[in-house]
This record gives C-alpha cells, structure tokens and sequence, in this order.
C-alpha cells in the first residue's frame, strides 16, 4: 500500500479500559480520496478505534500521523478542527431549525451589528448545498425532509466545517434503497473531490457497493482488510466471526439444529403489527413450551417490537392475540394481567436500586399476594424461594437491591416474574454485557420456564444470545421480517447473511 | 462475577466508613434541626416552653399538616403539586357559598343543608384534582405547570364565587372541628393527627402506597413491572386535592371567615414541611414521619420566632434560609444514596 499517499495513518494503537483490553496493535491508513469500510461484531474495537481517531479517547498507545504530521487529538474539538469529520449513526442535526441554520451551525454569518445576517447565511448555504447536488431550499425545516436527506444534510454540515475525513456510523441502516442509492451517488462525487471517508456498517453489500478498501475487526484486533474488488460477502463474515482456534468457545461456529414445537398450542399471536417507522406487518406465533429468536441489527425493531407486545410504546395497526383471544394492551399493567411478561434490556429501567430485594421481586405480584394490605412476611418468603432456586447472592431478601453485582441483579428482574409464571415470556437483549458465568445462568433459567410451558420470545442483536436460547429464529431486518429459520440447522454466518 | 462486581458497587470510601449515618441522614438532618431550634427557644424565652405553647403550635400547624398528607404522596411519586393552597381556598369558599350567611353578607349564594354543602366542597376538590391527574397522566403535561394552571383556576374560582365579599357561616360541623375542642384538645389538632395517621398507614400497609413508593423510585422500573403508572399517579393528585379540600374547610372555619387568597402563604408552608422533613424531591424516599418532623421545625420556627420578637420581615427571610438548608441537605442525601448504580459490570 501507497503509505507515503495515506491521509490518516494509525500505527500500533492500543486501547485498555480498567484492566480490559479495547484495542491492541492496530495499523490503519485512510487515503485521500477513498472510502474505507469497517467491519466487526459488537464490541470487535470498530468504535473505539473511531473515538480515537475523532478525539473522544484521549488516552491511547500508539501513534497518529494526519497529513503527514504526527497528531495527538486531546478532544473531539481539536479533531474536528483538523478536518475529522463524524456523522453518528443517531444524527445530531436539530430538528427545529431550518436547514441553512443546521448547515451553519456555530458559523452563522454575522452583519455589522453582531446579529445573524439570514439572507447570506441562506445564500452561502444554498451554494454550498448546490455544489454537493443536492436540491434543498434552505429556508426548509430540516425535520420536514425525509430521513435520508437530513443526513446527506448533516453530511454537508461536516463537509463546511472543513472536514477532509468524514466516519459515517451505520449511514445506511435507516435509509431505503433509493435513499441508499442518493446517499452512495454524493459519497462517489466527493470521493473524486479527494474526501475520504471511513464508512462503518452491518450491512456487508452496502459495504462491498461502495468501499474501495475493507478493514475487518474482531476481539480488538484489526483481522484482515483488503480491496472490496477481490472479497464477497461469505469472506468478510468468515473474518468477523473469526475460524477455529482461540474464539472457538465464545462463538458458535457450528450449525445449531432448530426444533420448533409444531404441536403446542399457539400462546402468542400476531397479525401485521405495525408502528410508525419502527417496525411494519409483522406477523409471529409463539407456542407454548418454545423459545423463539428475534434477531436484527441494532435499529432494526425487534427491540421496539418486544416493548410493543408488553404494552409500553402501544402499537398503532395489526392485532394480538393471547390464547386465541384477541387483546389490547393500552398499557404494560394490561400485558401483564393478559399474561405477558417482560425483562427489558437495561437494568436502570427495571429495578429499585435503593429498595430491599424483596420488594423489587414482588412488585410485579403484589395484587396476587395481596389486596389491600401488603403482607411482607409472604413477600420475603417467597424471595426466598427465588434465592434459593436462582443462587442469588447475597441471599438476604432486605439487602437493598443495588449493592448486589450485575449478574444477580439480571436474575432478580427474571425472578419477578417467576412466582406465578406468565404465559409468554420477552426478554431483550438477556445477555448482553454479562460474563459467561452469568451468560450460562440466564441460558439455563430460561431453558427451565420452556420445559414448565411457556412461549418465550428472545430479541437481541447478538447473533450467540439467539443462538444459544432460541428454538426458531425469525430475522428482521428495518422493521420487518425477512426470513425465518425452523427445522433447520442454522449457523452464525447464515444469521448475519439473512439480517 | 460477584466479588469484583461487588466491589465495584461500593460508595466512595469516606462514605463506606458511616453507611448508617449515610442512609439516615435524610431523617437524622431534620430532626437534629428540631431539637436544636427548640432549645435554641427554650433558652432564649422563657414563655416558648410551655404546655400552652406547644397546643399553640399544634393548632398553627393543623390545616398545613392536613394539606401536607396529600402532597407528601405527591413527592413521594416525584411530582409536585403547586395548586394545594389554592384547592383549600376553593374547597373553603364553595362550602361557605353553600352555606346560608347573614344577611349583612352580600353574596348571591346557594344555601344547602350542611351534610351537602360539605359533600359537595370536597367534591369540588376532588374533580380539581381529577382535573390536574387528567391533565399530567393523558395528556401529558408536566405536573409543575399543570398544577401552576390550577393553582390560578382554584383562585379564579374563589375569586367569582365571594366576587370580594367575605363570608362567615360555615355548616356546623366543620364550625366544631375547625374551632371547638374535645376537652381540652382542639378539634383541628384531632383531625390532623387522624389525617397524618391515616395517610402513613396508606403508605406503609397498603398496596397502594407501595405503588406510590416504587413509581417514586424507577418509574420506568414501575411500568416495566407491570403497574399502572398513571393510575397511580392520578390517584396521588386526586389524594392531594382532596386534603386540601379539607384542609380548606377547617381553615375557613378555624379562621373564622372564607376570602380570596386566604390560603396563600400554605402552598409555600405545606411543601417546605415535606421537603424539610427530608422526603426526596426525587421520589420513592421520605414518608408521613418525615412530613410530621417538617411541619414541627416549621412550626417551631414560626412560633419561636414570635416569642423571641424578631423584626417580622426578618422572619420571611430566615423561613426560606432554613427552606434552602433544607433542600440542600435533600439533595445531598440524594447524592449519597444513589452511587450504587443499578448497571455495575457484571
């Protein structure tokens, strides 16, 4: 590789938080006028490589040389005032300005008297925008315009504050083809201007379509990279997921054979569930006795999805049925009377911390142990059933519940749910950030409510999580579905090529 | 998974070494401010104490202790209500309203029999308190401005009712439990004292409250469980409302007439005897305990500050100095509980 040509070059970049190990011995070069791809599971070093490189983590090993000179970004500021330009996957464009004011933002060109002088403000914007092609009346409120044009907005914005290197953080997984396609058409336009873009994605053929390089991450090390010209999609998954050796244990390369329970009586039903832009037409069944997997990147609604049949964010088309009975969940207290239960994924929202455990285990059981008056002797008895069966520790039910470790706070937002068991059981994300210790628990807790009958629906965007717990697997991918595995063998590789 | 974890959930180590006095400092701080202004009137008068003086302060602090029951439910789910001085006042003009007058009193009003006339004053509360539940739970405006609208409703309403005027009569029985005495003791301090009773057994004993407990602390951990947040919620408002509806009524009767902006410093007495007494402005911590510790250092404080003839206006500005103490040692009492964080790596 041409290195005397690189823009941006990275040379032994290493990353520790606490005694955790980020990132080590990354090499890697940007050149002008090219867009560079970024691959990796959650958590392979991708954003922490790209928090360096825009001056997030000023705490790094290694060396950085943009333009020929050695750099040491101390802030995001001092990055972006060096021509390194970020686009986040959320954008940070405010909606209720118009888009001359969005592309000038902290720019505004004043008059004599120090006020904001609109009409130049409006004219630079406009040549500005007219130069990237792009044909937008300045005056618009940017909330007005589709999604994928505020971000070729935002694109802009970077692109006046002097950017020369631009990250794009998953551009594409909200878009639509066509917007895909506006978005690609800009980005091969500025590319012959000389910008370069490191371009950060899920979505392997939006990354092969418009990369000229391909860098593969995996556990904090950079893998492979190569030019998009001599890879395909089933090489950079193989990269990702890595082959054999070390990571055997942690990720499942070999075939999981699905077994659904064709027999059991549906328990979980829905028919062309709709919300907003969240999801669409969604259509599942959930069977008594069987664990199905929602799988989907991050943003692709099967979260939102889980949310939606507890009753927290109410959908606004399609039906629920429970038993065959069609319901309507107005709010989370009527899911859980209908027989829904749900374990969302961050513990903030589903736990007392300063409250004793045993309240944090009863609240969600309190009108069937009690009417009016509360009988805490009943509640701290059956906590501790639920210590006892789930090894909890501390063991003590009037320990306040946010001096317990992680782990143990997981099982006692399943174990709420345990003392007269649901009909169907969502979990999101059940896994997520936990050690494997941990991770095993969960796996077999939920293997032991499947064998007592309940319809458990996993949704996670970790490819393991659904792997390990599901008995079918249905992926979504932009709010929808787009296929089901069943009665197959299904590997990791097939799970990501499907999302 | 649970020894590093488990340390890592540990509070800063200088707070480690007292985690009693940590835990507790949201009750032992207003409670230390209560001894000590009491001895500090003790010694400096000689009239503060005394048997008499105590009933005295009792009296002073029932109608804000009636309304504060409500507003401590209030708190406790983290929301405020702005209108409770207000809603007393209205309470307390409708039932003279509906209450025939002398004739010397120039009010075109509605005489009803004393049972109805009281029946529908706190009926009247009752809606204004649907009327704020309606308006934060459906369509979703914060409590803070809510209640700041009802607060000028329940004005507006006193304001057309009595149109000026001033009226006296009230039906009989609130007369008697707003003015007279069972013995010795006032009537008023009674009712108080049944209201505050009342309200603590809600909190401690009953479902409901541990509803109002647990909406207080994670109210999206309360959703996420399956409880009814907004009915919850609605019910503390209409709670709220109806102790100042009350509150209002034993006012007007103990003070002896019902006027426009008669209520108008007990909005400001009834939430600083919340929050002095150490209920958190952030929810889920605090109780009716902590309610009665507050409403003694208020009372003390006013009634202290007249025994030792202080410069009245100097009273105004030492009251919101002791509301500021308070708030701060609120706040940091928050602060030294929460760094358990509910998400430790684990």
């Amino acid at each position: 590789m041409m290195r005397e040509a690189a823009l941006l070059e990275l040379r032994d970049v290493a990353k520790t938080f606490g005694g955790v190990t980020a990132l080590r011995d990354v090499d890697f070069s940007l050149k002008a006028g090219e867009i560079h791809g970024l691959v990796g599971e959650n958590g392979a070093g991708k954003s922490t490589l790209m928090k360096i490189i825009a001056g997030v983590h000023a705490e790094y090993q290694g060396r950085m040389r943009l333009a020929g000179r050695d750099v040491r970004f101390r802030s995001a500021r001092e990055a972006r005032d060096q021509g390194i330009g970020m686009v986040h996957q959320e954008l940070s464009i405010v909606p209720e300005l118009s888009v001359a004011e969005n592309v000038l933002l902290g720019m505004q060109p004043l008059n004599r008297l120090g006020f904001v002088d609109w009409a130049r403000m409006r004219r630079i914007a406009r040549e500005h925008l007219a130069s990237l092609g792009l044909d937008v009346d300045p005056r618009t409120p940017i909330s007005a315009l589709p999604l994928g044009m505020q971000q070729m907005i935002e694109i802009a914005r970077v692109l006046f504050s002097g950017a020369r290197a631009i990250i794009l953080d998953e551009p594409t997984s909200a878009l639509s083809p066509p917007e895909i396609a506006r978005l690609f058409a800009l980005l091969r336009k500025l590319r012959t201007e000389g910008l370069s873009f490191i371009f950060i994605s899920h979505f392997l053929d939006d990354i092969l379509a418009i990369c000229d390089v391909v860098t593969v991450f995996r556990n904090g090390r950079k893998v492979a990279e190569a030019p998009t010209a001599a890879i395909d999609k089933a090489w950079l998954i193989e990269r990702m997921i890595g082959s054999g050796h070390q990571e055997l244990e942690e990720s499942y390369l070999g075939e999981i054979a699905l077994q659904s329970r064709a027999d059991a009586p549906i328990v979980l039903e829905t028919a062309g569930l709709g919300l907003g832009t969240l999801f669409q037409d969604i259509s599942l069944r959930v069977r008594a006795g069987e664990v199905l997997g929602l799988y989907g990147f991050m943003g692709a609604g099967q979260l939102d999805l889980a949310r939606a049949l507890f009753g927290k964010i109410p959908p606004e088309r399609g039906e629920i049925r429970i038993d065959g009975h069609p319901v309507r969940l107005r709010n989370t207290a009527a899911a859980r009377r209908a027989g829904l239960a749900f374990v969302p994924e961050s513990r903030r929202s589903m736990l007392f911390s300063l409250e004793p455990l045993y309240k944090n285990i009863s609240i969600s059981i309190l009108d069937r142990i009690s009417s009016l008056w509360l009988r805490p002797q009943r509640e701290r008895d059956i906590a501790r059933r639920h210590i006892a069966e789930l090894q909890i520790r501390p063991q003590h039910p009037d320990r306040p519940l946010g001096t317990l470790s992680g782990g143990n706070q997981q099982k006692v937002a399943l174990a709420k749910w345990l003392t007269f068991l649901p009909k169907v059981l969502l979990l999101s994300e059940p896994t997520r950030g936990m050690d494997v210790g941990a991770k095993e628990d969960v796996v077999r807790i939920v293997r032991g409510l499947r064998a007592a009958g309940i319809g458990i629906v996993v949704a996670s965007t970790e490819p393991e999580t659904v792997l390990s717990l599901a008995d079918r697997i249905v992926v979504m991918r932009k709010g929808r579905i787009t296929c089901e595995f069943a009665n197959e063998a299904v590997s990791k590789d097939r799970l990501l090529a499907a999302a | 998974m649970t020894g590093r974890a488990e340390n890592a959930v540990r509070p800063a180590p200088a707070l480690r070494r007292a985690p009693w006095l940590r835990n507790r400092l949201r009750n032992i701080a207003p409670f230390a401010t209560l001894l000590f202004l009491v001895m500090l009137f003790a010694i400096a008068s000689p009239s503060f104490a005394s048997l008499d003086n105590l009933a005295n302060i009792l009296q002073q602090i029932s109608v804000t202790g009636i309304m504060a029951v409500g507003l401590t439910f209030v708190i406790l789910c983290a929301e405020i209500d702005l209108s409770v001085a207000s809603i007393a006042n209205a309470a307390g003009v409708i039932l003279a309203f509906l209450t025939a007058q002398d004739a010397s009193v120039n009010i075109a009003n509605i005489p009803l029999p004393g049972g109805a006339a009281i029946a529908l004053a706190i009926a009247g509360s009752a809606l204004l308190g649907a009327v704020n539940a309606f308006g934060m739970t459906w369509i979703g405006i914060p409590s803070f401005i809510m209640t700041l609208a009802m607060l000028q409703i329940g004005a507006g309403i006193c304001a057309l009712l009595v149109r000026g005027q001033i009226a006296y009569a009230v039906p009989k029985l609130i007369a008697t439990l707003g003015n007279g005495s069972l013995g010795p003791v006032p009537w008023i301090i009674i009712v108080a004292a049944i209201t505050l009773l009342l309200g603590h057994i809600v909190l401690t004993y009953t479902r409901f409250g541990r509803y109002v407990y647990m909406v207080g602390g994670n109210r999206e951990a309360a959703e996420y469980s399956g409880v009814n947040v907004r009915a919850v919620i609605a019910t503390v408002m209409i709670i709220s409302a109806v102790c100042s509806g009350l509150a209002g009524m034993l006012g007007v009767a103990h003070f002896g007439s019902a006027q426009q902006d008669e209520f108008d410093s007990y909005l400001l007495d009834s939430i600083s005897a919340v929050v002095v007494g150490g209920t958190s402005l952030f929810g889920g911590q605090g109780g009716i305990g902590n309610t009665i510790i507050g409403l003694c250092v208020l009372g003390v404080l006013n009634n202290g500050l007249d025994h030792v003839n202080i410069d009245s206006f100097l009273k105004i500005l030492i009251r919101g100095l002791i509301l500021l103490a308070a708030l701060i040692v609120n706040v940091y009492a928050q602060r030294l509980k929460t760094p358990m964080p509910g998400d430790g790596a684990g």
